[in-house]
């Protein structure tokens, strides 16, 4: 009889290889690789959800806004055991559950389908009052933005609404990768910071500078941290 | 008596303290009506302020952590304005939630044609999986409420301040036959059934009420047609005319038939006015419905 040992859980390192199984989709390339480093801290440090959990009412929920460029969310769901790796290489492909904008029908652990930019914070603030109308207080929010989908005029509704709502489970990670034609100037998180949110700037490739941002406390306001990753060429 | 508005109030005040599930959204049109509910259940009735795209994606949300969502306003903003966020924010996400509008076709005709939705039926008509329920009377919009926020599924719900003198027992989803006559078949939806059986009075034709339009009652319009001499078929909506040809037509794709749409016309009037006036100007008084109805018949 051959013992054989329990698998080695997939870290960090494996994400290349896991992005490398999926082809296709070099269009949205740059997109999918800014998010890589902040999805792996929230997913492998920070939410408090598992394969066992997505169903669960008291997990944290993660919502991909920016849909765009899901590798990297596929790679970390991946790599988390949310998702087969054996799905990956059909990334795309007519009979794949892993389109190019993820479909929440489709995928277990999937919060949101999106693609269509704008959709997910409005989405967050709701999902939100109805985990705090049942009692649920316990679960947080977070829910993934770009620096250019910040340009669709719905975010700012919600980020208006959030703050003086005193929204404390709801948590927004901007992408920042300079991709807004018009920018942003005096900054991405004075837009928040205005709004009463708790807001912080970091370096998108910081595991330790994002992990201390996004487990800050921040009692009785919403919080929005953007993470800095290089420039879309 | 009270407006299918005011039911709307009241109802989903009571329904609020009956089922904990449910929760309102409104960018604040009717929000002095619910001054009370939202003192009673202040996490259950969110009023997120003049925000439209917002108002549909937090129904959305509160319908992904196991909510029962009820979004509130005008038919322009609650259905034209972030028509994408209904298309999205429930039908994409696989979830349910009850949409409710006032303001109608030109419930406030002096307010001008930023407040007119003649059109928000046509434009639910493209998505899938919508129920479509248009009252004729403050006691059918209970009714129809009061399902609707028992049940999981997504129902459009559209009230206007043009109301039918009687109620009718509005029990299901099917079409009620009102008269039955053997020279054509005359669909009256919602608030449009009065203006309908003053304009046929005397006429040889059977007339159907529909409040639920979508689905549409297949079955029981080829019922009508087969116990006719002609397949005449004359719709008459509170809304855009023709946004239940192509279902009718379908209906009665084995027969040869005739179908006339009447309803809103797509023109814009640029008039103010009064209700009267444009359903007037629009030929839905009884004495146009009356030339136009019996035109077509005798063709």
């Amino acid at each position: 009889m051959t013992k054989t040992g329990p698998a080695p859980v997939p870290g960090h390192q494996d994400l290349t290889r896991l992005l490398g199984l999926m082809t296709g989709d070099e269009k949205h390339g740059p997109a999918a690789t800014s998010t890589l480093d902040a999805l792996w801290v929230l997913y492998d440090r920070v939410l408090r959800v598992s394969p066992a959990s997505v169903d669960a009412p008291e997990r944290d929920r993660f919502l991909l806004s920016k849909g765009h460029g899901p590798m990297a969310y596929y790679a970390v769901l991946a790599a988390k055991g949310f998702l087969a790796e054996e799905l990956l290489p059909g990334f795309g492909s007519y009979d794949s559950p892993l389109g190019y904008h993820p479909d929440r029908t489709l995928l277990p652990g999937v919060e949101i389908g999106s693609g269509s930019l704008g959709h997910g914070l409005p989405l967050a603030v709701g999902t939100v009052l109805g985990l705090r109308a049942q009692g649920l207080t316990d679960p947080r929010v977070w829910v993934l933005i770009g620096d250019a989908e910040l340009d669709e005029g719905s975010n700012h509704e919600a980020l208006a609404y959030a703050g003086p709502a005193g929204l404390e489970q709801l948590h927004t990670l901007v992408i920042d990768n300079a991709s807004a034609t018009h920018g942003w100037p005096g900054g991405i998180a004075s837009r928040f910071e205005a709004a009463g949110w708790s807001a912080e700037t970091v370096d998108g490739r910081d595991h330790e500078a994002m992990y201390a941002a996004f487990t800050a406390p921040h009692p009785g306001r919403p919080r929005a941290v953007v993470a800095r990753v290089e420039p879309k060429a | 008596m009270d407006t299918m508005r005011d039911r709307f109030i009241s109802t989903t005040s009571a329904l609020l303290d009956e089922d904990p599930r449910l929760a309102l959204v409104l960018a604040e049109i009717s929000r002095d009506g619910f001054d009370a509910a939202e003192r009673r259940h202040p996490d259950r009735v969110v009023n997120v302020g003049i925000r439209e795209q917002l108002m549909v994606g937090v129904g959305g949300g509160l319908a992904l952590a196991g909510m029962r969502p009820i979004v509130h306003t005008f038919a322009s903003f609650l259905v034209e304005r972030p028509f994408e966020q209904v298309k999205l924010d429930f039908g994409h996400q696989g979830v349910g939630g009850v949409l409710v509008s006032a303001g109608a076709s030109y419930d406030w005709p002096a307010g001008g044609f930023t407040h007119m939705s003649p059109g928000d039926v046509a434009l639910m008509d493209t998505l899938d999986g919508w129920t479509v329920q248009v009252p004729g009377h403050p006691d059918e919009a209970e009714t129809l409420l009061r399902d609707a926020a028992a049940g999981d599924g997504r129902v459009y719900v559209r009230l206007s301040l043009q109301s039918n003198e009687r109620a009718l027992p509005v029990t299901g989803p099917g079409f009620i036959t009102v008269r039955e006559g053997r020279g054509g078949v005359v669909i009256a939806v919602g608030p449009m059934l009065d203006n309908v059986m003053a304009a046929t009075e005397g006429l040889d034709t059977t007339v159907l009420y529909a409040t639920t339009v979508r689905p549409f009652d297949a079955e029981a319009l080829r019922r009508a047609v087969a116990g006719g001499s002609a397949a005449d078929v004359v719709l008459v909506e509170p809304y855009l005319a023709g946004t239940s040809t192509a279902v009718a037509n379908d209906a009665l794709y084995a027969t040869p038939h005739r179908v006339l749409g009447l309803g809103v016309a797509r023109r814009e009037l640029r008039r103010y006015g009064e209700l009267g006036e444009h359903l007037a100007a629009h030929g839905l008084d009884p004495k146009s419905l009356r030339d136009r109805i019996s035109a077509f018949l005798t063709r």
